[in-house]
């Protein structure tokens, strides 16, 4: 009991800002899903099954064209590839943890992936539970915030306008964090670079997938000076 | 609704599936006992960052800079962030002002 509150209090100060951001666009998500017919329920329901917010937000735009299993599928896998490259990115880190794996895995969101790609539990705190509560209390937010938005449809009483930024605030903040050590720069331009290169060419709706091949193949290519002194 | 509630089932199984198989197959192809190739180790190290990079661009990718505004409320958001972020170090800040910053160039400003 002792080591899971000790994760907890751990976790919490971590996932603050991801809480301001999914609530914020768990609730939008929310009142979309309920202007489509379907009430705080289905924004339980896909929020705990689900659990991706990019996702959810597009098969919103789904649900309009009718009962097409296929192109949802195609869809999903096309918005949702890049977290091949989260899993890749976590199977060091994730090694050895037993009985929170499965859950880790299933809720590893972009939101999660950005806190727990770079940080280690304080000392004395279990990685397990670290990275479980970390997860955990993401997730609840985006169910709370989903929910929400499912029940209170549009009323809300200001301009909620623009307060989706707050997830855009969140990755730049991460980015203007491992921007300063110096090792992480080359991959950060590379990022940036292929992302914004793809962008221009494949427009807004089909540039993820080529971005992630064109990084893929630009760290492969520069393995000499991105390589690290030592290998976890 | 546009679907029976079956249909609506099947389709939200099928993207909660799909989503579970693209975060799990890293995990399904190198389980515990499995040795993780020296090439794969590499991308844990490097990919962080540029994956960071890339969902930046994600969030901005809807900005079109050949018609006002220009992108420049994000731009000017993202700055700021950024800015304030090496400035303070301080992550609610940063986040927070730079949201405030954002809602009111896209209300008050730039609509």
């Amino acid at each position: 009991m002792d080591t899971k509150r000790r994760a907890l209090r751990a976790a919490f100060p971590l996932t603050i800002p991801v809480m301001t951001g999914y609530l914020v666009l768990g609730t939008a998500y929310g009142i979309l899903l309920a202007d489509k017919g379907y009430g705080a329920v289905w924004a339980l329901l896909t929020s705990l099954l689900i659990f991706a917010g990019s996702m959810q937000f597009v098969s919103i735009g789904l649900l309009t064209a009718g009962f097409h299993p296929l192109y949802a599928c195609a869809m999903t896998l096309m918005v949702n590839a890049r977290h091949l490259f989260y899993g890749i990115a976590m199977l060091g880190r994730y090694r050895g943890i037993k009985k929170v794996k499965p859950y880790l895995i299933f809720g590893l969101t972009d939101e999660t992936f950005s806190i727990v790609c770079t940080t280690d539990p304080p000392e004395g705190v279990d990685r397990g539970w670290f990275y479980f509560f970390v997860t955990l209390l993401d997730q609840l937010y985006w169910v709370a915030g989903s929910v929400l938005g499912g029940l209170v449809g549009g009323l809300l009483p200001f301009d909620t306008t623009g307060m989706d930024f707050a997830l855009t605030a969140l990755f730049v903040v991460i980015f203007a964090g491992q921007w300063q050590e110096r090792r992480n720069r080359l991959p950060a331009l590379i990022g940036v670079g292929g992302s914004v290169l793809c962008r221009m060419l494949f427009g807004a709706d089909s540039f993820v997938l080529p971005a992630m091949a064109c990084i893929l193949l630009l760290v492969t290519l520069l393995q000499k000076p991105l390589a690290r002194e030592e290998l976890p | 609704m546009t679907m029976t509630t079956g249909q609506s089932l099947v389709f939200f199984g099928l993207i909660a599936a799909v989503t579970l198989l693209t975060r799990a197959l890293p995990f399904l192809l190198f389980p515990e006992h499995r040795a993780i190739p020296r090439y794969l180790r590499y991308l844990g190290t490097v990919l962080p960052a540029a994956v960071i990079g890339l969902l930046v661009v994600f969030c901005l990718k809807d900005i079109q800079p050949a018609q006002a505004p220009y992108g420049l409320p994000e731009l000017l958001s993202v700055a700021a962030v950024a800015a304030l972020h090496l400035w303070k170090k301080n992550t609610l800040l940063s986040i927070g002002a730079g949201t405030a910053l954002y809602m009111v160039l896209v209300q008050a400003v730039f609509h």
